[in-house]
């Protein structure tokens, strides 16, 4: 399935894209995370939080939407 | 969710500016229920790190999900506070140091109401929405601001 990965805020220091679209044969959340940290090294490093479809989920979710985002710590107002 | 109503963009491009707020207030004055206005006003703090000075914060957002983000906490602030009006504007883009990123204004028939409204929908707002900030400094070097 193809899914759209977001990219945002300190992420974009490392993906060096904001959005991109992959191919993807897995499950779960930790599966698309191995793959994301096998194509940009130094993202395990960093912290954020995951959403599918907008509402946050963990590792253990199941991937089921086509937009998954990757956020970093929230810094608004 | 059990309003449909269209949501609003919450978002504004630059700055919030004192003319805008102010011309926000005197939109008010045709709604004579309203006994108590509250207003909160972000503004970008000039905060040295390093030696290095901020000169503004770059936002960005993941803006659908903020957008419903700032919808959740409109409609739980209406539930749990007697509220006659709220209205919330963040900017994206460049907002220079001294200038105003955030504006929540809430209004009741009671002044009570709107202290703690308010707290309670900064609060949610810092804590829930998908916004960042890229804090650049004077010689255009960038670290990224997190809420604390």
């Amino acid at each position: 399935m193809n899914i759209t990965i977001k990219y945002f805020g300190q992420l974009t220091d490392i993906t060096h894209l904001e959005e991109e679209t992959l191919e993807f044969g897995g499950t779960y959340v930790y599966e698309l995370l191995e793959t994301l940290y096998r194509k940009y090294n130094t993202l395990k490093t960093k912290n954020f939080q995951v959403a599918q479809n907008q509402e946050l989920v963990n590792e253990n979710t199941k991937i089921t939407g086509h937009e998954i985002a990757l956020l970093p710590p929230f810094a608004g107002g | 969710m059990k309003d449909k109503k269209p949501m609003k963009s919450v978002f504004k491009e630059g700055a919030i500016t004192s003319e805008f707020i102010g011309n926000s207030i005197y939109k008010h004055q045709t709604k004579t229920s309203i006994g108590a206005h509250n207003i909160f006003l972000g503004q970008v703090r000039a905060d040295e790190i390093n030696g290095k000075t901020v000169s503004a914060i770059e936002y960005t957002a993941y803006e659908d999900m903020a957008n419903q983000k700032f919808h959740e906490i409109r409609e739980s602030a209406f539930e749990k506070f007697d509220l006659t009006c709220m209205h919330i504007y963040h900017s994206l883009g460049t907002v220079k140091a001294g200038e105003i990123c955030l504006f929540v204004f809430v209004s009741s028939p009671r002044r009570k109401v709107v202290f703690e409204a308010l707290e309670y929908i900064v609060e949610a707002i810092k804590a829930d929405v998908p916004v960042f900030g890229k804090e650049i400094f004077e010689d255009e070097s960038h670290q990224w601001k997190v809420n604390s």
